[in-house]
């Protein structure tokens, strides 16, 4: 098929605003790609990329060589560095990178050796026979990241787990005026950019459509695509000039007539977008084994005597590639690394090339004068026009200004693409996009603080509902004890009542009546301690943990100051001999057990009733101090129970009315007391008071009708 | 070594506010000449006097408010109110009342809210309609076009012109003065349109719509254009107002007979129809900011424009349209933002969000 049957296929769209700023790449396309000499001293940032930066393997003083890795991709979303050419490590610190802030980064210094002598790339001639992981994987090593300028991923974008990818884009817009680095890249390498095409296609799946589209601004790059084109499935499309035309979704809106929702990626079309030199790279990276340790790189503006294309090797100081090409420095108005429209102006001429540096432009001051003041916005509405995602510049400088956020968001300012278009055209020469982008930081300030806050705030609310808990949970426990002691006492009078009426009977019903929740009791413990596999395994845990309290004081001992030590020691020391304790007996309860299974099986009961002779130190710890705590409390209320029961009802009456005497007494200091206070209790002091003073006299009348009976 | 740190872009292109002004004030031109040409030196000394006292008083609150001065004079937009109030006022206006217009304008209207950028009312339609309201004796006492002079008179010499403006000897005036088309229709209801046509000499000595008038909104259009082409400002809100206003004239023409609103071309080529549609309300400050805005904009107030005319008290409503759609603006906004990349639906700049 000739490429002229697809040509017909693919319509072009046009997009929304867009402006036509001079486009200013003849100068640079004068001269064929040419090279500098090898500088000196190569500088590696460890972040060239968007994601995590990498880590680095080598030490200082540690010889490497060309396309060696010297700083490992960390995590997924990260890629390695490697050395652009032989030579020693010389450090391993902060230097300033290429970004308008000045800021500082761990960087690699590498001293070159002048030989540039490469490591053994292990070339691969089909890659079609290797898996798709195995090929990104060879992509990711070879530390590709996108060429275009924002410096993503490479492996991550086109990562093979996303199966439904119909479309693959190659980027060979270069809509930034003066950058013509892709344009040489396409005319001097269009088969290594069309091989590229085709790995990526084979690594997303074949998708039905393969793509590369190039601005009509270059009628040669796209004769040269087109002949190295032939006999593939990929497209070559040509549309119409206009910034900010070679944006990621400004593309897929032209090519394809779609827009990329907001907030979610292209592949949510079915669409990877690639840069051609990207696509080149991960080409190369597979066929040859190579990793990415160069790129073509645009030497333009007035202050260079030479402006031309350059094949720059990366980590190369920005200052050595324009001293080769004739910089005169008092000429400079500033330094761009990138494009007029989207570069950052260079804080410092010693940053290095870095994966992202398309374009260096040193322009004089003729070229780019410095701005003149901002004056009032007239809300012209040029803005407007120029923006090529639809949004109104004039309103969000408005709402920027004077920091109304909600209405920023309202107006989509994320969907601000910073293209720089509105500042372009502004009359009024306002800073535009740099009002944009600080409203965007603070924004995204403000969400990460509300974020934290709520956190907090859960957290507290959380904390109040636990305690609300609780409490509720205790008050239900003791509404649920009062209720048993009620039913228990009403039992007890009812028994009582029967006793008088069947007097024979009486010390018997009530001493089982007393004895009956005891007894309960009692049985409920030893259903739980019937199992002797369960006592042995709570006193195996209570082993563990008073063995895990020993190695944790340890520790701890281990890290105390001085100061500490002797108070841990002592610590660890009753720790220590607990956990004796507890293993003793553990020892003797294994030894008891052997033997009762040795013997015939003893009864629970008898079991229970014979607790092992033990100190009531290693019970506790050994969770048993409920056991001991029931035990002796059945002792007693069996005493007890026997005692009343052995008293003849005479006795019997004279103790209970003892007892209501002392309840009596203490009632009335209670009413007093609430009087005293103005308590709001007072009536209930006072119904406790009748009560008991009603119980009190038919209690003595009972006395004394048995006393009058015995008399 | 080290360089300026700017934020992208770096690159800008030439034009700037001040050239906006600066062509807001050529495109004038066309129109002040014709003007000059039917009226006399009326209008040239209208647009002189107004132009220094917009100066003067821009300076003088600048200088209050304590601001560059000539870094704001520099942005021209006084100039073009001083020019688009001077042209809107009648010829041979006592100099007080273009004076305190002017001062109106340019004090109350624009420095009170913060100077250029942050007047929500167009600045010399407050002065005009300030006048209006305050003097409309002199504001409706309009010169007669030089078509319509009878033979032997010419229009008054400058000496004549400039007496009558500052020494307030109207009589040498007053033979010139004379109703607009706007006000003669206005005033013949009850005859038939074609009636008026042929017994008015304003109407049967012109060639489309009132004789001298329909030349000078032929000047203000052909400025206008020359705008649109510059890319001053967009087409929405001058075509639309001009459409809704012939849409209206269409509706209310009732064949022509006594109770007719009046005809296409006497709306669209009297008074200040042109004038408006392309000086006046594409003032970007005052008006609503998007596309669709504008195009609501514009034709509510060419709605406004034939209503105030026709049912209203007043002959031309240029002014009165444009101050009430002004006050509009602001809501226009809120509900014609435009729908952006990605976003399936067209936004509301009210609606609440979570940050």
């Amino acid at each position: 098929m000739s490429d002229s049957s697809f040509e017909r296929q693919i319509r072009v769209y046009d997009i929304p605003g867009g402006i036509h700023p001079p486009e200013n790449k003849m100068q640079s396309m004068g001269l064929p790609l040419g090279e500098v000499s090898i500088p000196s001293e190569l500088v590696f940032p460890l972040s060239q990329h968007i994601g995590t930066p990498a880590i680095a393997i080598v030490r200082v003083g540690q010889k490497v060589l060309a396309g060696e890795k010297i700083a490992e991709a960390s995590g997924a979303l990260s890629v390695p560095v490697h050395a652009s050419t032989s030579g020693t490590i010389g450090a391993i610190e902060e230097r300033i990178l290429p970004h308008t802030s000045g800021m500082s980064g761990p960087c690699i210094v590498l001293a070159s050796d002048g030989q540039h002598q490469f490591v053994d790339y292990q070339a691969c001639s089909n890659y079609r026979q290797l898996s798709r992981t195995e090929l990104v994987e060879k992509i990711r090593q070879a530390g590709v990241a996108g060429l275009g300028g924002a410096g993503f991923p490479t492996a991550v974008k086109i990562d093979p787990r996303n199966s439904s990818i119909d479309t693959l884009i190659l980027n060979g817009t270069e809509c930034e005026p003066y950058i013509t680095a892709d344009d040489r890249l396409m005319q001097d390498y269009a088969s290594d950019v069309i091989a590229g095409a085709e790995l990526l296609a084979f690594i997303l799946g074949e998708p039905s459509t393969i793509i590369v589209g190039i601005e009509d601004n270059k009628p040669d790059a796209i004769k040269a695509m087109r002949s190295a084109a032939q006999n593939t499935r990929v497209q070559i499309v040509s549309f119409p000039t206009k910034y900010p035309s070679g944006g990621e979704r400004q593309l897929i809106q032209i090519l394809t007539n779609k827009e990329v929702p907001s907030g979610k990626l292209p592949a949510m079309l079915g669409i990877v977008m690639q840069n051609v030199g990207t696509a080149m790279a991960a080409y190369r990276a597979v066929r040859f084994g190579e990793a990415l340790t160069w790129r073509i790189t645009t030497l333009v503006g007035e202050a260079l005597e030479v402006q031309r294309n350059i094949k720059t090797l990366l980590g190369t100081p920005v200052e050595h590639l324009l001293c080769e090409l004739g910089f005169q420095p008092s000429a400079a108005s500033r330094l761009i690394m990138g494009g007029p429209m989207m570069g950052v102006a260079l804080p410092d001429i010693k940053v290095p090339v870095v994966k992202t540096t398309a374009c260096i432009i040193a322009p004089s001051h003729d070229e780019m004068p410095d701005q003149p003041d901002a004056q009032a916005c007239i809300r012209c509405g040029l803005c407007a026009e120029a923006c090529p995602v639809s949004l109104l510049p004039q309103q969000l400088y408005w709402y920027a200004k004077s920091e109304e956020y909600e209405r920023l968001q309202n107006h989509n300012l994320f969907d601000c693409i910073e293209c720089g278009a509105c500042s372009y055209v502004c009359p009024s020469t306002i800073p535009l996009v740099q009002y944009y982008r600080a409203a965007k930081g603070n924004i995204r300030q403000q969400q990460q603080e509300k974020i934290r806050s709520d956190h907090a705030r859960q957290r507290f609310e959380s904390r109040q509902a636990r305690i609300e808990q609780a409490e509720v949970e205790k008050e239900a426990k003791r509404v649920a004890r009062k209720e048993a002691a009620e039913k228990a006492k009403a039992l007890a009078a009812q028994k009582k009542l029967e006793a008088e009426q069947n007097p024979s009977e009486a010390s018997a019903t009530s001493v089982t009546a007393t004895l009956d929740p005891v007894a309960l009791a009692m049985a409920r413990v030893k259903a739980k301690e019937q199992d002797p596999g369960v006592q042995k395994s709570k006193l195996e845990r209570a082993l563990t943990s008073a063995q895990g309290r020993v190695d944790k004081l340890q520790k701890r001992l281990d890290n105390a100051e001085q100061s500490h030590i002797e108070k841990l020691t002592a610590q660890v020391k009753q720790a220590q001999l607990r956990t004796d304790d507890a293993q003793k007996h553990l020892d003797a309860f294994n030894i008891s057990i052997s033997k009762s299974e040795a013997k015939t099986p003893i009864t629970p009961v008898e079991d229970f009733d014979t607790p092992p002779p033990t100190d009531t130190k290693s019970l506790k710890l050994a969770s048993a101090a409920k056991i001991t705590a029931a035990t002796v409390a059945i002792e007693r209320a069996k005493l007890s129970a026997e005692a009343f029961a052995s008293m003849s009802p005479e006795e019997k009456l004279q103790q209970q009315l003892a007892s209501l005497t002392q309840r009596l007494v203490k009632a009335q200091q209670n009413l007093a007391k609430a009087e005293a206070e103005g308590s709001e209790h007072i009536t209930a002091f006072k119904v406790g008071l009748e009560k008991t003073q009603a119980k009190f006299t038919s209690t003595e009348a009972e006395l004394s009708r048995l006393q009058k009976e015995n008399s | 070594m080290a360089f300026i740190r700017r934020t992208s872009p770096h690159a800008h292109t030439a034009s700037t506010t001040g050239d906006i002004m600066r062509w807001v004030i050529y495109a004038t031109l066309p129109g002040l000449i014709v003007l000059t040409h039917f009226f006399g030196w009326g209008s040239l000394i209208n647009v002189a006097l107004s132009c220094v006292t917009a100066i003067s008083c821009e300076a003088l609150v600048l200088k209050l408010r304590r601001r560059p001065v000539l870094f704001y004079l520099k942005d021209y937009s006084a100039l073009v109110t001083a020019v688009l109030l001077g042209l809107s006022l009648p010829p041979y206006a006592p100099w007080w009342l273009v004076v305190i217009g002017t001062a109106s304008a340019i004090i109350l209207a624009k420095q009170l809210y913060g100077g250029l950028g942050y007047n929500p009312f167009n600045p010399a339609m407050v002065g005009y309609v300030i006048l209006l309201i305050s003097f409309p004796v002199e504001m409706t006492r309009w010169a007669t076009p030089a078509t319509l002079l009878s033979d032997g008179q010419t229009l008054p010499s400058l000496m004549t012109a400039l007496e009558s403006v500052f020494l307030g000897n109207s009589g040498a005036i007053d033979g010139y003065t004379g109703a607009t088309p706007l006000d003669l229709f206005k005033t013949q209801q009850g005859l038939l349109v074609e009636q008026i046509y042929a017994q008015q000499p304003l109407f049967s000595l012109a060639s489309f719509a009132g004789a001298g008038w329909e030349w000078v909104n032929v000047a203000f259009l052909s400025g206008g254009i020359w705008l649109l082409y510059k890319r001053a400002f967009t087409w929405h809100a001058p075509i639309s107002m001009l459409l809704a206003l012939s849409v209206m004239t269409f509706l209310f023409y009732g064949g022509g007979n006594s109770d007719s609103g009046g005809p296409f071309m006497l709306h669209l080529f009297s008074g200040g129809t042109m004038f408006g549609a392309f000086f006046i309300i594409t003032d970007p400050v005052s008006s609503a900011v998007s596309n669709r805005g504008r195009i609501i904009f514009g034709a509510a107030i060419g709605v406004l424009i034939y209503v105030i005319r026709v049912w209203g008290n007043y002959p031309d409503a240029v002014a009165f349209a444009v101050l009430l759609m002004n006050f509009a603006a602001p809501f226009i906004d809120y509900y014609t933002l435009p729908r952006t990349y990605g976003h399936a639906k067209t936004g509301r700049a009210t609606r609440g969000r979570d940050l």
